[in-house]
């Protein structure tokens, strides 16, 4: 049972023919045989899981506040607190770190019954875009376990893919859930920026941070969606509007709708492979009645830099407060001040990954750069979200790829740190423009998934789960199950 | 333009970020931060003028909560992550002068 | 040739904001009354992985009001920046403030400062009227409380998160007294306006000086330094003074004078090195992304303006033009709303004049004040009972010394004057008869002293006087015993 959807479990929940406590041990059973090759968790937490699973079996039986999510085994990225767990960033600096509070979304998901079974692995502190960059294994792709899982949430989508967990969140900084998700061949959603609460994920870029779950299906991540979203007084990056019941539009024709396709985004450099699951994907939602339309996104190659010269500026900052003092690891031996234990535990403690992007960010944040590198950063953002509001003038959802390739083989990138941030092109735009992107499977190249993106306007997730879910009414690749 | 991040520049910014690094680890960094900058510099193409930072462009405005005390988290718990304490306070090294 | 000096001297006031809840988040603001260390706390002011800030409603108010009344335009459009250093008592490694867009710019204050730009203690002669340019206000937030001990460090994040208000001038001032007269004014205003306690103590308010000297007439800025952490009015004007001087003395060997960060060591009265040139702070400031910008509309800034008090500057105009008082008497009653509320209340229900009821406040009240170490929100004598006791003392139903017995009773234990003044039988005799008398009495008694006074040792009258009173217990009209006493005595003048 561990690969059937949410709606399906459910079914089965609440009809009592299985129970949550039943469900959370086969979940468990699966991850003690599959994860020690997939390596998809860092810490896996049984105990909280059956507690979690006795009391949501208590709510079905007494059918008290029982949702669709009540009773389902989830797994969660390891950048997101959870109270009384672990929680590390796949960090040295955090191996230890228990939080003494919970996220905004453990909060949710906890209110609405589910069950955690685990934290995830991910580059650490999201950095990165094959989960190699981790303090504790690298994660590998379930449909080969020679390649990477994507990154930075690899953990979740392979957790995900594997069938250790039933939906999985993950977080989207600029591709981490997409790109995993089509490494893995499973569906995940970027929600806007500032459609779920960031309070308590450890930030790694403020303003492009976005949570977002993956899991069997678009009507998965949409009904995972609508319990994790809405404004919270805590985040005050939240929209204050009421976040929509997706699922209850989710059926809705898309015919005569527009879909439209970036011509920035079909240039050289793409795998034939990929490139025709693409075609393919564009061809069926013609048949679907969709109209097609080719829309420019002009400022799209400057989308690498912006993404990442805010990421490494805002990154540089949020991760001062790892500093030895308060929490985590702390390396003070032959310390004569504080000055010394910084230096040694951020040495210590963070990876090489990690470091670049500090230095970098305390460059062009530092005087005489800040004009030219962040400040330019900045206002070519701007151009980036004028791009996608014009090209939204005339149509209601862009389909784009995810990835120039599939999944890669373990180690072939971590030398050069520039060709890994390169392979993020089709991702990373999003993020500074704040919209929402959903990434299907729709196909495979060499045995291997390829999925592909919708990006809707912002706050529009209803659309993007609608068209989502009449693409996988008519194909059956988010089905595929790999060969563990 | 071809920028080059000599070692000394890796150092200055790595003490910014209080990073301890050898010398050897500089100049690994020095040529890597080289050539992402050098790519960084493509955004000198695009036309700027009249367009605003996105930073001023945020998709909330006035977020401000009412002057109202809750609750504190208990200071055991703060404590129990903390290196080092004492007596209820977080124990440190202090900063000697001139670093 | 020697060259005359002047100084150049900015000024940064750091100010802690009177509100419940601390800047970016509900912990309670009120450090000073935390029973234990690291009581007010949460994930948020102790910079815990993943907690965000939400801002302080009540303190951007506060923060603008101060904006206006510092004649301030507020900007419509203002943000929050991070400033990034690493210190022990700075959990996030960076600080929340304002940095390109602060909640208020461009305003101005009025000092006077003596007319010659000479050192302190020199300037006795004319002063002038002196418009310092205020540059900017901004929000920030305070840090944590380090105690030191002797080779570590212990943190209190009680105070960390509090919020505070930087209002920085433009280097204006040419003397210690203007930037002593601006930050006394300043001090006032914030108190008028409910923000902020004054209380230097405690350290609610703590200043910063950026000083450098010229040659006078010369309009270059040169090498500035600047003395951080001055918590008192007398740590300002001596840190101030030493700097001058230490600068002068370098530009007098033929020295330059390096642009550091100084501390002032006030059991030493000196400045001292804190940070060295090459370690020139780079702060790195960005707009902080976990917060909004502020964007204030004009009706919310009226709604603000609205809540502005008649401020000292013009409760002194006012208490010249309508009440008579010289300048000096309305500067000493609108130092302190509270004074200016007390006189004002007293004024009101007496029918005495201005004048009278100033003296009764800068004198026998002010003493009772310092003596007793108490404000004059916990005193317990109310305007009325004062009032009584003034118009008793100006109707001449009691003398001056027994007012002060009976406002000593009064200020202890309460109570109408009448009353004890009926108690205590301390009514003023005014009786011509009873006086000349007691007078008649003295001079017989007293012919030793009476030889010596005709023959020129003049002060004795004061004696004789003394003697009336003290026949007397206080009582008698003073200025009708004198007038008998000296008739008396010229009377026996053979």
């Amino acid at each position: 049972m561990n690969h059937l959807t949410i709606q399906e479990l459910r079914q089965l929940l609440i009809t009592k023919q299985i129970s949550s406590v039943e469900l959370t041990r086969a979940t468990l059973q699966r991850i003690r045989e599959a994860d020690a090759k997939v390596q998809s968790y860092v810490t896996v937490t049984d105990e909280l899981a059956l507690e979690q699973a006795k009391r949501a079996d208590e709510r079905i039986a007494k059918n008290e506040n029982v949702t669709p999510l009540t009773g389902i085994p989830f797994a969660m990225k390891d950048c997101i607190s959870t109270r009384g767990v672990r929680t590390t960033c796949s960090s040295k600096i955090l191996e230890s770190y228990i939080p003494q509070y919970d996220a905004t979304v453990t909060n949710k998901l906890n209110d609405a019954g589910a069950v955690l079974v685990g934290k995830t692995n991910m580059d650490e502190f999201g950095m990165g875009s094959s989960t190699e960059n981790s303090a504790f294994p690298a994660t590998k792709n379930p449909w080969d376990l020679t390649r990477v899982p994507g990154g930075s949430s690899g953990g979740s989508a392979a957790a995900l893919s594997a069938n250790l967990a039933t939906f999985a969140i993950g977080e989207d900084t600029g591709g981490s859930v997409r790109q995993p998700a089509s490494f893995c061949g499973v569906t995940g959603i970027k929600p806007t920026y500032g459609r779920v609460s960031r309070y308590g994920l450890i930030s790694l870029v403020s303003s492009f941070d976005s949570i977002g779950p993956f899991a069997r299906d678009a009507y998965d991540c949409a009904t995972v969606l609508e319990h994790i979203a809405g404004h919270d007084e805590k985040d005050s990056t939240t929209y204050q509007s009421p976040v929509p019941n997706y699922t209850s539009t989710i059926n809705k024709p898309v015919k005569g709708m527009k879909l439209g396709i970036p011509k920035e985004y079909f240039v050289a450099g793409m795998d034939a492979g990929v490139e025709s699951a693409i075609q393919e994907a564009i061809r069926q939602y013609e048949k679907l009645g969709m109209e097609i339309h080719e829309v420019s996104l002009p400022h799209t190659k400057y989308g690498l830099p912006v993404y990442y010269l805010l990421l490494f500026a805002e990154a540089s900052s949020n991760l001062a407060r790892f500093d030895g003092t308060r929490f985590g690891l702390s390396v003070s031996e032959n310390a004569k001040d504080a000055i010394d234990i910084y230096l040694q535990t951020r040495r210590a403690g963070f990876g090489d990954e990690v470091k670049r992007r500090m230095m970098l960010g305390a460059y062009a944040l530092s005087a005489g750069y800040y004009d030219a590198y962040y400040l330019k950063a900045q206002k070519v953002r701007t151009l980036l979200r004028r791009d996608f509001e014009s090209a939204f003038a005339s149509c209601d959802v862009l389909l784009a790829p995810i990835s120039p390739t599939t999944a890669f083989k373990i180690g072939e990138k971590t030398d050069d740190p520039l060709e890994m941030y390169l392979s993020d092109i089709y991702t990373v735009a999003t993020n500074p423009a704040g919209v929402p992107a959903l990434a299907l499977p729709c196909g495979f190249s060499k045995d291997m998934p390829v999925g592909l993106q919708l990006i809707g306007k912002h706050l529009d997730e209803a659309t993007l789960f609608q068209v989502g879910h009449a693409y996988q009414q008519v194909t059956d690749w988010h089905k595929k199950l790999p060969p563990l | 333009m071809t920028q080059t991040i000599d070692t000394q520049t890796v150092k200055h910014i790595a003490n910014l970020v209080r990073l301890g690094i050898s010398e050897e680890e500089a100049q690994t960094f020095s040529g890597q931060f080289s050539s992402i900058i050098d790519y960084f510099n493509l955004l000198n193409e695009a036309d700027t003028e009249n367009v605003p930072p996105a930073s001023d462009l945020a998709n909330a405005e006035n977020v401000l909560r009412e002057d109202e005390v809750k609750p504190s988290m208990s200071r055991e718990e703060f404590l129990k992550n903390a290196p080092n304490s004492e007596g209820g306070y977080v124990k440190v090294l202090t900063v000697l002068e001139g670093q | 040739m020697k060259l005359t000096y002047e100084p150049v001297i900015g000024l940064e006031i750091h100010g802690e904001l009177l509100t419940n809840s601390k800047m970016f988040c509900s912990c309670s603001a009120d450090y000073a009354s935390a029973p234990e260390p690291n009581v007010n706390i949460c994930p948020v002011c102790t910079g815990l992985p993943g907690a965000l800030p939400v801002a302080n409603k009540k303190a951007t108010e506060l923060a603008a009001l101060v904006g206006l009344a510092l004649n301030c335009s507020i900007n419509k459009h203002n943000t929050f920046a991070r400033k990034n250093y690493f210190y022990p008592d700075l959990p996030k490694g960076y600080q929340i403030s304002q940095y390109e867009l602060p909640i208020a710019e461009r305003g101005w204050m009025d000092v006077t400062s003596p007319l010659t730009p000479l050192l302190l203690g020199e300037g006795l002669g004319a002063r002038e009227q002196l418009r310092v340019r205020v540059r900017r206000v901004h929000i920030e937030e305070d840090t944590a409380k380090l105690s030191h001990e002797k080779n570590y460090a212990l943190v209190d994040f009680n105070r960390a998160g509090v919020p505070l208000l930087e209002i920085v001038s433009e280097p204006d001032m040419r003397t210690v007294e203007a930037a002593l007269d601006y930050t006394t004014k300043i001090r006032a205003i914030l108190r008028y306006l409910g923000v902020n306690s004054g209380d230097m103590e405690k350290g609610v308010l703590r200043f910063e000086a950026n000083v450098s000297v010229r040659p006078v007439g010369s309009e270059e800025l040169r090498t500035r330094t600047e003395i951080k952490n001055l918590n008192s009015f007398r740590a300002l004007t001596r840190a101030a003074q030493y700097e001058i001087e230490r600068q002068i003395k370098i530009y007098e060997a033929g020295g330059e004078v390096i642009q550091e960060t100084l501390g002032w060591d006030d059991a030493r009265g000196v400045t001292t090195s804190q940070r060295s040139k090459e370690d020139a702070h780079d702060y790195r400031y960005f707009p902080e992304p976990d917060l909004p910008p502020l964007k204030l509309s004009d009706a919310w800034i009226d709604s603000i303006r609205k809540r502005l008090p008649e401020l000292p500057e013009a409760k002194t105009s006012r208490f010249i033009s309508d009440f008579g008082l010289t300048p000096s008497e309305a500067r000493f009653l609108t130092s302190e709303l509270s004074l200016a509320n007390y006189f004002e209340a007293v004024l009101s229900k007496s029918k005495s004049s201005a004048k009278a009821v100033h003296s009764w406040i800068a004198g026998e009240l002010m003493r009772t004040l310092n003596e007793s170490n108490l404000s004059i929100d916990e005193l317990t004598l109310s305007p009325e009972s004062f009032a009584k006791l003034i118009d008793m003392t100006t109707n001449k139903i009691i003398s001056g010394n027994s007012a002060k017995v009976v406002f000593n009773e009064m200020v202890k234990a309460g109570g109408d004057p009448e009353q004890i003044v009926k108690e205590k039988n301390l009514a003023q005799v005014s009786d011509e008869n009873l006086i000349q008398e007691i007078v008649t009495k003295i001079l017989d008694d007293n012919p030793s002293e009476i030889e010596k006074y005709h023959a020129g040792k003049e002060t004795l009258l004061q004696w004789f006087v003394g003697q009336a009173a003290r026949a007397t217990k206080g009582k008698a009209d003073p200025a009708l015993t004198k007038e008998l006493m000296l008739k008396g005595l010229e009377e026996r003048r053979k």
